[in-house]
């Protein structure tokens, strides 16, 4: 009697702890997130909480610099380890990714989540054969961001829509050396996301292209060489001392220190140079187009920051879960509730633009009109075989850029010439493109 | 004297961390050697072990040589050999070693010198002198960049302006010269701390008979000091030349591999994770091992026969 009582009991207790086991496992799910060091990236990390309050899923944060975040989930990705339920990727490797199977179709997002709001380039760009693969965080283009007081020192008046011709102009105008202004700060580092992603958006509002439509390399072309000559001798004239080496951060800093005229770099910098917090000459800033040669194209690029789901993840459901709740309206309105309006993820919906709160922040208008005016489907004068404006969308582009935009720095620092530069850049651009079967 | 029992059990007793010790380095070193052999593109949708996911199914993938991948025999020696960044990566590393070597070497004589001179707070001094070595080399790298090479707020470049020069823009106008010396800065407590260690064994009574000889301070240096510092001097050579033909951090941070200053390795890195090349990243890992080889045994045969004596 005694034996069998005890079993029950035991059975009975081994149901309960399984049972609860079995709910606490339903309950108490852990997604991992990569992601990049970003202002927005690190604010979002901060509301985290509200999200598992919500849904009883938990979340880890794995936040990387840039160019190594790069390089981890690509490593992860391509051999499969599964590290991450999530990841930030941007609007390189998300079609390229997605056309190899590696990402989870964003196809089932609910209706409230309402994809249709999120701007047609974003869309666009994180998609391949019109399947969404990334679903955009903040969205970016680039433009002029400049001192107010200084353009109206030097007798200036910048206009919406500025010219090459009259932002080197400027930049001469601006530039006081005696008192360490410089008229103008553009990125110059090695990199393809850093000084390699400027120079090949300004590229192409100089007419020229990395490859025509048989993916032979230009870069020996008029309109290339035209661009870095123009480039360098509008540094060397106006630009901070060693700006070979500065790339985003950097000009940021110098930007916020008032020691730059203007500024041409992503849009996203706006909400940064504004905030008293953080800038020195926030109360002077205006914004404008990112210029042209009267070709065609801006100088602007495009690009988001969006979250994604590998292929292999065992947490699909609650990292679709979290990427809905990241990326929708209602936590931008979450975002502005507490932090006000110019501190949301910009350049993602189109409701955002559509917002009178929103529209009364000084760079939401001129964030918007950047972003329409890339096309990435066709970013040059003449016609290329690639999507993406400062970028091409294939493989080995990081690897081959990163490389080309080494050489160019090495110009600007003056070890070789702008020749020797573009000549090697051909040949690097040619092998690589070469290897990989395209020509 | 060892009885052949006990030199069998000694053996016996040696075996597993012998065979451990092995697989460690072979597995890798095979494992490099057969993927430089092989077309090998993740990004392209190349894949090993597409069996299964068990280590069985690896390990046969391993041995037979990962099936899945394509042969290209010495294409990726030929690519990478015949590329234009690999000479330059090449002289570019030999110019390191040696001038980081260089640096150390003299310097950590001069400072083993003073710091064997009696002094008050030796002991403090000492231990600031070899801090350096502690610190980390992607930290010691990003402090030199930002706060002493910056040319807009770096140290330096308020000391030039403060009389009245132009600040010089150390990472890209003088690229080498500045990875030298943030190189040597970390290496040089270890050169010097390795060389006081010679000097302290140094005979003072020999020193003091050369003097009463007549000897003059360089004399004692060049004929007595200088013999007496030989295999320390080469055991620093040594020991860094190893680590030097691999520096990465400090280039890394730095310069990202521009303005004339990628090493073999950070080529290597370029390609495999950079360009995803396993490949040609893996036939450049074994010219590296060569070259490492080569290195060595130059090294070994000039100045290694210091270290028989």
């Amino acid at each position: 009697m005694f034996t069998k009582t005890v079993l029950r009991t035991t059975s009975a207790l081994a149901l309960c702890v399984s049972a609860g086991a079995a709910f606490a496992d339903g309950h108490s799910a852990t997604i991992t997130i990569a992601t990049v060091n970003n202002g927005d990236m690190i604010r979002m990390q901060g509301y985290t909480d509200q999200f598992t309050e919500e849904t009883g899923i938990a979340v880890e944060w794995v936040t990387l610099e840039e160019n190594v975040l790069r390089q981890r989930v690509t490593t992860d990705i391509t051999t499969e380890g599964g590290q991450f339920d999530i990841m930030t990727i941007g609007m390189y490797e998300a079609p390229i990714w997605g056309s190899n199977g590696w990402l989870v179709p964003l196809d089932g997002l609910s209706d409230e989540y309402n994809v249709e709001d999120i701007l047609p380039a974003m869309r666009g760009g994180l998609s391949h054969d019109g399947t969404l693969y990334a679903a955009p965080f903040y969205g970016e283009s680039s433009m002029v961001m400049y001192r107010t007081d200084l353009m109206e020192a030097a007798g200036l008046e910048m206009p919406a829509a500025p010219t090459w011709e009259f932002i080197r102009e400027a930049a001469a105008a601006m530039t006081d050396r005696d008192n360490d202004i410089n008229g103008i700060c553009l990125r110059g580092k090695p990199g393809w996301g850093e000084g390699g992603a400027f120079i090949n958006a300004m590229a192409n509002s100089f007419g020229a292209r990395v490859v025509d439509e048989e993916w032979n390399a230009q870069l020996d072309s008029e309109a290339w060489a035209n661009t870095l000559n123009f480039f360098n001798d509008m540094m060397q004239e106006s630009g901070p001392a060693g700006f070979a080496t500065n790339g985003f951060n950097e000009n940021l800093s110098l930007f916020n220190q008032g020691l730059c005229g203007m500024w041409i770099d992503a849009t996203v910098a706006a909400s940064f140079v504004t905030n008293p917090d953080d800038s020195e000459v926030a109360d002077s800033v205006g914004f404008a187009l990112a210029p042209d040669n009267g070709l065609g194209p801006r100088s602007n690029w495009l690009w988001a920051w969006a979250l994604a789901v590998p292929a292999g993840t065992q947490q699909q459901d609650e990292a679709m879960a979290f990427i809905e709740w990241a990326t929708s309206t209602g936590y931008i309105e979450l975002v502005a509730e507490n932090e006000g309006w110019a501190n949301v993820p910009p350049g993602a919906r189109q409701s955002l633009y559509d917002n009178p709160n929103y529209a009364d922040v000084p760079f939401a208008q001129m964030t918007l009109d950047s972003i329409l005016s890339a096309n990435p489907t066709e970013p040059t004068v003449d016609p290329v075989p690639y999507t993406g404006v400062q970028f091409m969308a294939i493989p080995e582009f990081a690897g081959f850029w990163t490389e080309v935009s080494q050489e160019f720095s090495n110009a600007y620092a003056g070890q070789q010439t702008i020749e020797e530069a573009l000549a090697n850049g051909q040949n690097i651009v040619n092998e690589a493109l070469s290897a990989a079967g395209y020509q | 004297m060892a009885t052949q029992s006990s030199r069998s059990a000694a053996r016996i007793m040696m075996a597993p961390a012998v065979f451990l010790l092995l697989v460690w380095m072979l597995v890798p070193l095979s494992l490099t050697l057969i993927l430089s052999f092989k077309r090998f593109l993740p990004l392209r949708g190349d894949r090993i072990g597409e069996r299964g996911d068990g280590f069985g199914d690896f390990l046969l993938d391993y041995i037979t040589g990962f099936p899945t991948l394509d042969w290209v025999g010495f294409q990726n020696f030929a690519s990478f050999a015949s590329s234009g960044a690999f000479t330059d990566a090449v002289v570019t590393t030999l110019v390191i070693v040696g001038g980081v070597l260089a640096v150390s070497v003299i310097f950590g004589i001069l400072l083993a010198m003073l710091l064997d001179q009696p002094m008050w707070g030796q002991g403090v001094v000492r231990i600031l002198v070899i801090a350096p070595f502690f610190v980390m080399p992607t930290v010691s790298a990003l402090v030199w960049k930002n706060m002493f090479m910056d040319p807009t707020n770096g140290l330096f470049s308020h000391l030039w302006r403060a009389f009245g020069a132009d600040p010089v823009v150390w990472l890209s106008d003088v690229p080498m010269t500045s990875l030298i010396l943030i190189i040597s800065w970390q290496w040089l407590p270890f050169a010097t701390l390795i060389l006081l260690t010679a000097f302290q064994s140094l005979d003072s009574e020999q020193l003091e008979a050369a003097e009463m000889d007549g000897a003059g301070p360089f004399a004692r240096f060049f004929f007595i000091a200088l013999p007496h510092l030989s295999r320390a001097i080469t055991i620093v050579i040594l020991i860094q030349t190893i680590f030097l033909l691999a520096v990465f951090a400090e280039i890394f941070v730095t310069t990202g591999g521009a303005f004339g200053t990628r090493t073999l390795t950070y080529l290597i890195y370029q390609r495999v994770l950079e360009s995803q090349n396993i490949g040609l990243g893996s036939a450049g890992g074994v010219y590296a091992i060569i070259l490492a080889n080569i290195v060595a045994i130059f090294l070994m045969r000039i100045v290694g026969k210091n270290l028989d004596r």
